[in-house]
């Protein structure tokens, strides 16, 4: 099922001229409306005008996240506060939070690309939406919401948090389609599982899990656990929030980007050289419909590939592929890149481990230290230390042999890692402390 | 014959053996032998108890990591050499011992030794037929 036939199979040459067209505007529009591009394009010495072609993009400077910290709050709005009607701001784990303003039409178009990406996961009227994503600031809630309504299906605000009630409104109700985080997911599954309900006779058939990076091995745990099939939904809330794209149920290979309102580019992070297409590398989107908060080439730190050849669904605009890790997630670890993503992907290899992980980094003298915490759960244990120190020594071994990393591994009780309602927490760096 | 072992996963913190042997306790379990094994990071503590059933239950409920295994006790004389006999007739039937544990009875003339082995059946039938008295499960548990 495809929701719009006329924008998402638009031939690739009608699509590219839309694109430019559309580049254009937004360019001349943020050059006359918005001072840090105004000096930006004049520090460059470009001007609006030299933008041609879609291959003059690259000419224009990024934007980073900095950029938008810089500008707190509303330095970077490219339209008079009377027409914005509704701000959301991320979760600035990091400093101030970054802002967001939408004007009518930003909300229009927001609600119809998470229209298009629900149908997209195989969702449509008559499904009932359990939308346990964060309503507030965070874009998740109110953005998977009215794209849900547009479609025609019936919402459930749930929000985050309250898990038990979660799962008896999603048992009573007959909830089809669960909106979360992959992790939550399968929290809801372990709460399930303790409560004596299973979850996979509830009516669920689809999640649509995004907002966090996750593996491919997740998904099989997550469609396992849940009998569901899991659609990876991929959103930013600099360039939009949830719905800047999604997999399609026919596929199930790779996120198509909604190229009628963003161009994605690849670039090298180290370079910020575009890299051919194909090629692994830091994603970056320029918005091209966006009136509130226009983005020229934001550096999205998300690592992932483009792939353009044409998808068995129909549509025609580019995929990326599943995102392999943010390039500030990424850790360094004894000169070695690692991403939490890789190390996922070793456990879940193991038969019985569980996705319950932590990894601590800590600085010993010169050296990096990585101790990877595992779960012990009454599949894995045995009464026997051998045989646990066997499955330490083969997490250990997999992980040099994968990643080129000797770590710690440590086995630690049944739910003791924090469990998340929200992002989880992989990662734990005692390393910045001390520098 | 055989002997229900629980076997519990318990991380290296302090206290920890504290509370399992609290949630045993305010549910009247009684234990009767125990073992405890233990790495850097973490432990294996073995118990044997007067109800192995209710005792897996009241630790699953408190969260705690369990499983069953099987073990067998013997009766071993509290004299020199009296273990080296057991571990000959073991040694000559190809049985592995897994590990063991002893303690002594109460009445003070055997020791009793739990033994844990890689094919429990195949050391049941060697040490009955060598004459060596394996303790009803009744009587450990009631130790």
């Amino acid at each position: 099922m495809i929701w719009n036939d006329d924008f998402e199979t638009l031939p690739r040459e009608a699509l590219k001229s839309l694109q430019l067209k559309r580049l254009q505007q937004t360019v001349e529009k943020v050059y006359a409306a918005v001072p840090f591009y105004r000096n930006c394009f004049d520090k460059s010495g470009i001007k609006p005008a030299d933008i041609k072609s879609l291959d003059d993009l690259q000419r224009l400077p990024f934007t980073l996240k900095q950029d938008m910290r810089d500008s707190y709050p509303y330095g970077l709005f490219a339209v008079p506060l009377e027409q914005i009607v509704r701000i959301h701001a991320s979760s600035g784990t990091t400093g101030k939070p970054t802002v967001v303003g939408y004007s009518r039409r930003d909300i229009d178009n927001w609600t119809e690309l998470m229209a298009r990406s629900f149908v997209a996961a195989g969702t449509n009227r008559g499904d009932i939406i359990h939308n346990a994503y964060g309503y507030g600031l965070f874009t998740g809630g109110l953005g998977a919401h009215y794209g849900a309504e547009r479609v025609g299906a019936s919402v459930i605000p749930m929000s985050g948090g309250n898990t038990k009630k979660q799962l008896m409104i999603m048992h009573d109700f007959g909830s089809t389609v669960l909106t979360c985080t992959p992790s939550y997911s399968l929290y809801l599954a372990e709460v399930a599982a303790d409560e004596g309900i299973d979850i996979r006779q509830l009516k669920l058939k689809v999640g649509i899990l995004g907002a966090e990076p996750w593996s491919e091995n997740m998904r099989q745990e997550i469609e396992n656990k849940l009998n569901i099939k899991a659609i990876d939904i991929y959103g930013l809330s600099e360039i939009l929030g949830p719905g800047v794209g999604i997999e399609c149920i026919e596929a199930q290979n790779g996120l198509h980007i909604w190229e009628d309102h963003f161009i994605p580019e690849i670039i090298d992070p180290e370079t910020g050289e575009v890299l051919p297409d194909g090629e692994k590398g830091e994603l970056v989107i320029t918005t091209i419909t966006k009136e509130g908060i226009p983005l020229i080439r934001y550096r999205t730190r998300d690592i992932t590939r483009l792939i353009k050849e044409p998808c068995i669904c129909g549509r025609t605009h580019a995929r990326i592929e599943r995102l392999s890790g943010r390039s500030d997630d990424m850790m360094i670890i004894r000169g070695v890149n690692v991403f939490p993503s890789q190390i996922e992907s070793v456990l879940f290899n193991i038969e019985g481990v569980e996705p319950h992980y932590q990894l601590i980094i800590e600085r010993d003298g010169n050296l990096d230290t990585l101790e990877i915490q595992v779960e012990v759960n009454e599949q894995t244990f045995s009464d026997e230390i051998k045989i646990l120190q066997g499955l330490s020594n083969k997490i250990k071994k997999d992980i040099k042999d994968l990643l080129g990393v000797t770590c710690k591994v440590r086995l630690v009780e049944p739910k003791t890692i924090a469990r998340s309602e929200g992002k989880a927490r992989r990662v734990i760096d005692n390393r910045q402390k001390e520098s | 014959m055989k002997v229900e072992q629980i076997s519990i996963f318990i991380e290296n913190k302090s206290g920890r053996l504290a509370e399992v042997t609290g949630v045993l306790g305010d549910n009247g379990i009684n234990i009767r032998a125990l073992s405890l094994a233990d790495t850097s990071d973490f432990g294996i503590l073995r118990l044997i108890v007067d109800d192995s059933e209710k005792a897996l239950k009241v630790l699953r409920e408190q969260q705690f990591t369990v499983s069953i295994t099987h073990v067998i006790g013997v009766a071993v004389p509290d004299s020199p050499g009296g273990l080296t006999t057991i571990l000959q007739i073991l040694d000559k039937s190809g049985v592995n011992v897994e590990y063991m544990y002893a303690f002594v009875e109460r009445s003070g003339d055997n020791a009793v030794i739990i033994f844990r082995f890689d094919d429990i059946d195949e050391a049941i039938t060697a040490l009955a037929n060598n004459g060596i008295n394996i303790l009803p499960s009744e009587r450990i548990t009631s130790i």
